[in-house]
């Protein structure tokens, strides 16, 4: 059935600059501490975001991954960030750098939403 | 008939058209479709398993077209690898009706990810169906990306800026309505105010006693909201049907067939010529439903729609590709 992935990918990105970041695999986990490297995962299955409400640092790269066979977006209701369709196994990266709360939903399925809480 | 009531929608004479009383007096589930005719008022709905026992005179008519919806060109996971074959099959199936029909509907999701050549491939294999004309509607999958730009310059040239259409076919009045665009999260499929507004304009004029065909990729009832199979404005868009006597609407998106009669509206769903979707809440999520190879064909189909003047009678068959 579904493919599971038990695995969480650790993903380090390091900030360059403000705005920019460049994104490698590293064999640790960031630490949630350090504003500069912190990211966070969000997985789309079952046509559902998990975690539905995620709590960050400023500076948080967090990445959704679709694992769904069906594509799906990440879109920001307040069109702060916006995806590209997904399709399985694609992934869409964006680092808070303000403080705020970020809804976002899935726009071919509206039913899907979830929320970013940068701290 | 009498002892197969079972199989039957009965018309419900509620006046308001749009409420939920009467909801789901018939569910036809993938795989089994159904025969529907209306005369009368009434409307009786068979399992396709006993349209072989009716007069084929009763499913004949001055207008028949088909409905296929869901090709989903571009898919190629496990629960279809090869959509292009099904929908082939159902291109076999629509030409070997004893009468070929006037016309094919395709209720949205032509594509899986809105690209051109997935539309090609669509448009390719039914260029060999036996009804040349196509009247399209989008679904969410033809819309990705560039807020359905490339949909409407392919599809929508003679249709209103928004995508959404009228036409007429031998004293039928045909809407092809669009409500896939725009989505708020939260919400289901949406119409939206522009739209609403040409339907009432488009309706108007027509005289109550022409039977109205509308069709739409999401279905304009509330199938099952929690996974968004329902359309927000569907209410407002059904209130300006009111004073005619014979609607019938027709959806795609949920990949399997659904019926139901509320007050002078007949809706009915499609099966996919892709893959079949589980039924309402019994699946964590309405993701494509993985079902052995040999029995895929039997949960996919076309829907073939006769009409019958004088008698405002809509014959709805489902029919499997097995």
């Amino acid at each position: 059935m579904r493919r599971n992935v038990f695995a969480v990918s650790l993903v380090v990105a390091a900030l360059l600059g403000s705005g920019g970041i460049a994104m490698k695999r590293q064999g640790f986990v960031a630490s949630a501490q350090d504003k500069r490297t912190s990211t966070a995962e969000v997985k789309i299955d079952n046509f559902v975001f998990g975690p539905a409400a995620i709590t960050v640092p400023v500076g948080t790269t967090v990445t959704w991954v679709n694992h769904d066979d069906i594509p799906h977006t990440v879109v920001s209701t307040e069109k702060v960030f916006k995806s590209k369709v997904l399709d399985t196994d694609e992934k869409f990266s964006y680092t808070f750098t303000k403080p705020g709360e970020y809804p976002y939903f899935c726009s071919i399925h509206p039913k899907m939403t979830g929320k970013v809480i940068v701290q | 008939m009498a002892g197969k009531t079972k199989d039957e929608i009965l018309h419900d004479h509620n006046d308001d058209g749009v409420d939920r009383r009467g909801f789901l007096k018939c569910m036809a589930w993938a795989g089994t479709g159904a025969f529907c005719v209306m005369q009368g008022g009434v409307l009786k709905s068979y399992s396709m398993s006993r349209v072989a026992e009716m007069n084929p005179g009763e499913m004949k008519g001055e207008l028949s077209f088909v409905q296929i919806s869901d090709s989903h060109m571009g898919f190629n996971k496990a629960a279809n690898p090869d959509v292009a074959a099904t929908l082939q099959a159902a291109v076999g199936k629509i030409n070997a009706l004893s009468a070929p029909p006037e016309f094919l509907l395709h209720t949205g999701d032509i594509s899986h990810l809105s690209k051109p050549e997935e539309f090609d491939g669509v448009e390719q294999i039914l260029k060999s169906a036996s009804a040349k004309d196509v009247f399209y509607v989008p679904g969410e999958h033809d819309v990705l990306n560039d807020d359905g730009k490339g949909y409407l310059e392919r599809y929508g040239k003679a249709a209103q800026p928004g995508g959404w259409y009228s036409f007429e076919k031998k004293g039928v009045h045909f809407v092809g309505l669009v409500n896939v665009m725009n989505l708020k999260a939260g919400g289901l499929g949406s119409l939206g105010n522009d739209q609403l507004e040409w339907l009432e304009k488009d309706v108007k004029h027509l005289k109550s006693s022409t039977p109205i065909v509308v069709f739409a990729h999401i279905p304009l009832w509330a199938v099952y909201p929690e996974w968004g199979w329902g359309t927000d404005d569907s209410a407002q868009a059904l209130g300006y049907m009111k004073k005619f006597g014979s609607v019938t609407v027709l959806n795609g998106h949920i990949h399997q067939t659904m019926q139901k009669v509320e007050g002078n509206v007949t809706f009915h769903t499609a099966c996919s010529t892709a893959f079949p979707q589980p039924k309402p809440g019994e699946a964590p999520s309405p993701g494509p439903m993985k079902v052995p190879a040999e029995q895929l064909r039997s949960v996919l189909g076309i829907t073939d729609v006769n009409y019958v003047r004088g008698q405002h009678a809509l014959a709805v068959v489902d029919s499997t590709l097995a």
